[in-house]
């Protein structure tokens, strides 16, 4: 796929002489680079740079190498949270892909006023930060102000505590899942429609069923923006911060202050001031994700959207 | 022959009955949250806890303008600075993100120059580094130069956007045909204006997707301003609303003002939810240049 893109691009810039195309290239993508470089090349480095050195009180900051790395991955706290964020992946990632896939292929069979009102409905929570979802939730969730009490109480039964220590990895699960389902449907849904429907016109009058279609051709046919949407929920979900953060308000016996790994570095930063063990951290952390996310581009490589 | 169409008809009203089903059921999962911040931002803090109508409905007496009053006189009606802030952040963060991935965009699909590979290769390997984990390392430094605890320390990083360079070199290479722009130079207009004229009109719908994208970065921003600022009346409305909860939280009586979470909460999605359906012509079209690529 990449390929045949790439024989594309030169045939058209032939009348640009080599100078002019170097030149206007660099000139427009000059304000961008800079800006990467400040805010992406320069903080990164210099977290590692932080993370080689200790602050103790006797000796000041001294040079300790990879200590803090050796330090790191084998410090439970952050063992703990990582292993935490690597299971909420592990179930959040598939529900919500699964999910947005059915909506994608229900509304793709539709065409009707009633099914383009609910893909915008299905996507209204992308549209509120992710902060306020959050603070909704948190007051959803509690027995004097949310919905569960009384809904539970017309069964005569017991509303569970969401906010329990046992019950929080569901409820966050849920708050997740809420926000961007929507958004991940809109994409799949957009990929839907760009295929042909010539190409399951006749698979219809061969007398394929509606579920076989979707299954055998328009799946396969949107590979690569299921494997972006996997992308994005995966980086999105090993770094979770501010669902837990704002939820903690309300669950703050269920959800520890070093609960995911992003919320540890906050912790070490501000509430012991240890700066370059929480650059340590943020490093540690950044490393595996992109170490994952390329695992999985690789293993997915033919129906990557992401490559050049 | 007629007795299996009407047979095949049946079956697929079953269906169709069966998946409006579905649908509804959906549409309740993902709206009747958004249907509860509504009730509550009419109520006040009794409301919220005893109303009348249960949680999911009115109570008998509706505080929706005393809250918004209650909302511009406590703490000095810090919250309309809040969101004043929000918008500041999310629109010149946004334009400028907009702004840079459009002219990066460009640059990479139309200009075969020296190193563009390898630039390009990077800025893609760069989508896969969480964000999250450049906060630190940017607090730090932005300390370091003094900068933090400034509108600078949100709205600088926040100018960056790979995702938004990707989504546009994808749509320039499909939708900008070489044929017009080498026209364009050969009735002898400059590059900039071949950008400018010939180009950028053609871009909307791409430019349109990456500034709905970037501006709901910066508003949905909170872990950077939460770090860096110190000072409360540079908060967004994130940070803000999220401190009011936890002193609520924590404290008792006057300390909790619940009724302003969740009056200041309904009324700072209004802005977003109202922009996505206005301008939902461009992004339903525009999400799909990144994630078709044929």
């Amino acid at each position: 796929m990449s390929k045949k893109k790439n024989n594309v691009v030169p045939h058209g810039t032939k009348s640009l002489s080599t100078t002019r195309a170097n030149r206007w290239g660099w000139i427009f993508t000059a304000p961008f680079g800079i800006v990467f470089i400040l805010f992406l090349v320069v903080p990164l480095v210099y977290a590692f740079f932080v993370s080689l050195y200790s602050y103790t009180q006797v000796r000041g900051t001294i040079f300790t190498g990879l200590a803090n790395y050796k330090r790191v991955f084998t410090d439970p706290i952050f063992l703990n949270g990582l292993k935490l964020v690597v299971l909420y992946t592990i179930v959040m990632v598939p529900i919500q892909l699964l999910f947005a896939l059915l909506l994608a292929l229900v509304l793709d069979s539709m065409k009707s006023k009633f099914a383009s009102v609910s893909r915008l409905l299905y996507f209204l929570p992308y549209a509120i930060p992710v902060v306020i979802g959050a603070l909704m939730w948190g007051f959803l969730y509690s027995k004097d102000m949310g919905p569960f009490t009384s809904l539970f109480q017309l069964f005569g039964m017991k509303a569970p505590d969401f906010l329990a220590p046992g019950s929080i990895f569901g409820s966050l699960v849920n708050m997740v899942t809420w926000q961007w389902t929507g958004y991940y449907m809109v994409i799949l849904y957009s990929a839907l429609q760009s295929i042909p429907t010539d190409l399951y016109e006749s698979a219809r009058i061969d007398g394929a069923s509606e579920a076989k279609i979707a299954l055998k051709i328009k799946v396969p046919m949107i590979t690569s923006s299921m494997v972006m949407v996997t992308i994005f929920a995966l980086i999105g979900t090993l770094q979770f911060y501010t669902e837990p953060m704002v939820l903690r308000n309300n669950a703050n016996s269920a959800i520890p202050p070093e609960y995911t790994p992003n919320m540890y570095a906050q912790a070490l930063e501000f509430n012991y001031n240890q700066m370059n063990y929480a650059a340590t951290v943020s490093f540690a952390l950044g490393l595996l994700v992109v170490i994952f996310s390329v695992l999985f581009m690789t293993l997915t490589r033919k129906q990557s959207g992401l490559e050049d | 022959m007629k007795q299996n169409i009407d047979k095949g008809q049946k079956i697929n009203k079953g269906h169709q009955i069966a998946a409006k089903v579905f649908m509804v059921i959906c549409i309740l999962y993902f709206i009747l949250p958004v249907w509860w911040l509504i009730v509550a931002a009419t109520k006040n803090n009794a409301g919220l806890f005893m109303g009348t109508g249960g949680p999911m409905w009115f109570d008998k007496h509706f505080a929706l303008w005393d809250n918004i009053k209650e909302l511009t006189t406590y703490q000095d009606g810090i919250y309309w600075r809040w969101l004043f802030n929000s918008l500041l952040y999310a629109l010149v963060g946004g334009v400028g993100a907009t702004a840079l991935s459009v002219m990066a965009g460009y640059g990479f699909a139309k200009f075969r120059f020296r190193g563009r590979k390898v630039y390009f290769n990077i800025v893609l390997g760069a989508l896969m580094i969480p964000t999250t984990a450049l906060v630190i390392p940017t607090f730090i430094i932005m300390t370091k130069i003094g900068m933090n605890d400034t509108i600078w320390a949100v709205i600088l990083p926040s100018l960056l956007s790979p995702f938004g360079t990707y989504l546009m070199r994808v749509y320039c290479q499909s939708s900008l045909p070489d044929e017009m722009m080498e026209a364009a130079r050969v009735d002898g207009a400059g590059e900039l204006r071949t950008f400018f004229q010939v180009s950028l009109p053609i871009m909307t719908p791409a430019i349109t997707t990456v500034f709905l994208l970037s501006v709901v970065n910066c508003w949905n921003n909170y872990f950077l301003p939460q770090v860096v600022l110190a000072n409360t009346k540079l908060f967004p409305i994130t940070v803000g609303l999220t401190q009011w909860q936890a002193k609520s939280n924590a404290g008792a009586g006057v300390e909790q003002v619940w009724n302003l979470i969740t009056c200041g909460a309904f009324i700072s999605v209004i802005p977003l939810v109202l922009a996505f359906l206005f301008l939902q012509r461009y992004w339903v079209g525009g999400i799909t240049a990144g994630a078709v690529k044929q």
